[in-house]
């Protein structure tokens, strides 16, 4: 029973780091229909400076929840510019173009973002310091959930819950709705559409900036290439859930974590990464809406 | 004032591309050894840099805004021009044939070494006119390419371990295994929306490379198999220079092979199947053309010249390991193909040796060449999404549309 709870926890601990990635997915992909492959790499910036930044506090004789605290926020700070970047430099030329354009330019700028850390970092793997605080409270527990994974599954649910106040109950985020229902009507009523965009991208790339830091916390090591498997999985999860619907890809997360942790605890651990494209495959043959999307049928 | 103004704004984006950059170009932590590494000179490049390419990009935009703007009779010259100098017979038959004299007497004139390179630069070229059946012709994105490609290699590398079969039975073989998984995959998806084939595509790929690293009872692992045999010559001895030599008149037949059935196939009935199919899904249902069909066909038509060049490689390195088709490798034929102009095969040709023998002769730049893979994705899809060589039909095309509402076009 231990072992089975283990394995839930860490499936739910791997399912919020998805959720978090998978929303920049849904998110960009609600309102421009675009699969921002580079996503993963903001994802992996955000490691990067957050590593960066605590070092240097770190060796400046800084320690704790200080350390935690301002790593976080200038990986947040250098994610959403990096993201908001991204989007003014390769997608937005291209609105309008055909579907094909902005697709081949996103995996551009991600083969590009990959290889700028490789250069301007390193290659290797780097080990990353454990920012996040031991818990007193959770030691009891600790045979089923460290106090990582408690940190990391509330800091989720706290900004799943603060993105989910922003986009129902504030202005950017109606106006974000209108966008993704329908971007011409959105214009005509007087949204400013490229403000929403950005605003979007920006939003997104926060969220992955704040998944990057804890996972890497969490796993302890981190090198340019996290963000390309992370990023296809986090679309997977999207894509399960039903890509453009935010419930979905956090219900779909969890559920791809938890089919990735029962799935290496039972079945065998050197084929983790497989598992969840197949998983992907078996949605897109059986339910391609995902399970909260809704199917729309082309109109001409 | 407009100068001014342009200066200025350079000028912004210079500081926040400086900004952006700080991080992680400027700082480089040791955790290990506890140092860090300021790299200030970087800043100033960055700067420099940024402020510079900036005007370019203003101005590329904005002609290429204009270009969009204005009649088109000066878009429509230009490509006439360049087309006119492709179709003029006198110009090309002496281009070819200056072409076949070089290739002919390369490997004689050469080192083994260049002939080496030569060939790869020439595999390259098939693989970028088979990808360009599938993402060229067909529009669909494929991003798992190197599988399809591993498929080949690997069948013939297993093929020999076991059962000693040769170059020659294996070729085919190769091929038609890379046709069935690529019948096998696209099964499922080709049904679907092209950017869900886009990442299901991109996931195949991995996991082809995490199956033969992981199944080691199968595949040997990470550390591959080796010793697989050159291609022979109805048993003929030959030593290393010869067999290259060999190996790369073979390669040169491939390419005029490709090259044939992909022209062939262009302005076949499949062919303008895949035109229609590329320009407007609903459409090109809507005339009657079987989409999942035509989508399996160039699926499985691009994966079996994958499968071929896997076996030629397996016999060039003799040697094959998971290591060689990670991702990257896609990203690099996906590059070809869209530098070289989706759907033109001269295109295609010209960009594969231009980005397989660029990063080897400038040895200095080999670092750079995955960052420079993924700034012409980014560029070309902005700038010239119609590759460097603009497809002669595509072209016609738009001839067409202007003619219409005017006097009927005689070429119609």
């Amino acid at each position: 029973m231990d072992y089975f709870l283990e394995l839930f926890i860490g499936g739910l601990t791997r399912g919020s780091i998805y959720a978090l990635i998978a929303l920049g997915y849904t998110m960009v992909y609600g309102i421009i229909e675009l699969i921002n492959f580079a996503h993963g790499e903001i994802y992996m910036i955000g490691a990067f400076t957050a590593l960066i930044v605590a070092t240097i506090l770190t060796m400046s004789g800084m320690s704790g929840v200080s350390v935690l605290v301002l790593a976080f926020l200038v990986a947040v700070l250098y994610s959403s510019c990096y993201g908001f970047t991204v989007e003014k430099i390769a997608y937005k030329p291209l609105r309008g173009a055909s579907r094909l354009s902005p697709l081949i330019s996103a995996i551009g700028m991600s083969i590009f973002l990959q290889n700028y850390v490789m250069l301007a970092q390193t290659s290797d793997f780097l080990p990353f310091p454990n920012l996040l605080p031991e818990l007193p409270f959770m030691e009891p527990y600790a045979h089923i959930m460290g106090s990582t994974e408690f940190i990391i599954v509330t800091t989720t649910a706290v900004v799943m819950i603060l993105l989910t106040i922003l986009i129902k109950f504030t202005k950017i985020g109606k106006a974000m709705r209108a966008t993704a229902q329908d971007r011409n009507m959105a214009m005509l009523v007087g949204v400013n559409v490229n403000r929403v965009i950005s605003t979007t991208f920006i939003i997104g790339s926060a969220l992955a900036a704040v998944g990057g830091v804890l996972i890497a916390s969490h796993i302890g090591r981190i090198n340019f290439y996290i963000g390309f498997i992370a990023g296809i999985k986090a679309f997977t999860a999207a894509v399960l859930g039903g890509i453009g619907s935010i419930p979905g890809a956090v219900l779909g997360s969890l559920i791809l974590g938890w089919t990735e942790s029962f799935a290496t605890g039972y079945v065998s651990s050197d084929y983790e990464d497989v598992f969840a494209f197949a998983l992907l495959v078996l949605i897109l043959i059986f339910r391609p809406s995902g399970l909260l999307g809704r199917s729309t049928t082309q109109k001409v | 004032m407009k100068r001014l103004a342009e200066l200025r704004e350079s000028l912004v984006i210079a500081l926040w591309f400086m900004f952006l950059t700080f991080p992680i170009l400027v700082i480089q932590v040791n955790t290990i050894e506890k140092t860090i590494i300021w790299r200030w000179q970087n800043l100033l490049y960055v700067g420099i840099g940024s402020f510079a390419l900036s005007f370019v990009w203003r101005y590329f935009i904005g002609k290429a805004a204009a270009g969009g703007r204005a009649s088109g009779e000066r878009a429509e010259e230009k490509t006439s021009i360049l087309q006119r100098i492709t179709a003029d017979s006198r110009f090309s038959r002496s281009a070819i044939l200056l072409t076949a004299l070089i290739a002919l007497a390369f490997p004689f004139l050469s080192s083994t070494y260049q002939v080496n390179i030569m060939t790869t630069a020439l595999m390259y070229v098939v693989l970028g006119l088979g990808l360009n059946i599938v993402v060229g012709q067909a529009g669909l994105l494929h991003l798992g390419y190197v599988a399809f490609y591993a498929v080949g290699a690997y069948t013939y590398a297993l093929l020999y371990q076991h059962f000693g079969i040769g170059f020659w039975t294996a070729l085919p073989l190769g091929a038609l295994m890379a046709m069935v998984f690529g019948l096998l995959l696209g099964f499922p998806v080709l049904r679907l929306r092209g950017d869900y084939l886009a990442i299901v595509t991109l996931g195949f790929g991995e996991i082809t490379r995490i199956v033969l690293e992981n199944w080691s009872e199968f595949s040997s692992g990470p550390s591959g198999i080796s010793e697989i045999p050159r291609p022979g010559f109805f048993n003929l001895a030959m030593d290393l220079e010869e067999s290259t030599i060999y190996l790369y008149f073979l390669m040169v037949g491939f390419v005029l092979f490709t090259i044939f059935v992909t022209n062939r196939l262009q302005n076949s009935r499949i062919g303008r199947a895949w035109l229609a199919l590329r320009e407007d899904e609903v459409a090109c249902e809507a005339m009657g053309v079987n989409k999942t069909v035509a989508k399996m066909t160039a699926f499985a038509l691009g994966s079996t010249w994958a499968g071929m060049m896997g076996v030629v490689f397996a016999a060039k390195t003799t040697f094959v390991n998971p290591a060689s088709f990670t991702f990257l490798e896609s990203a690099m034929i996906l590059s070809i193909v869209v530098l070289g102009g989706m759907g033109s095969t001269l295109g295609v040709i010209l960009a594969s040796f231009l980005l397989i023998l660029l990063p080897e002769y400038l040895r200095a730049f080999s670092d750079y060449r995955m960052l420079l893979f993924g700034t012409i994705m980014v560029v070309m899809m902005i700038f010239r999404p119609q590759g460097i060589i603009t497809n002669i039909r595509r072209t016609y095309e738009y001839h067409f549309e202007r003619k219409q509402n005017g006097a009927p076009d005689a070429s119609v």
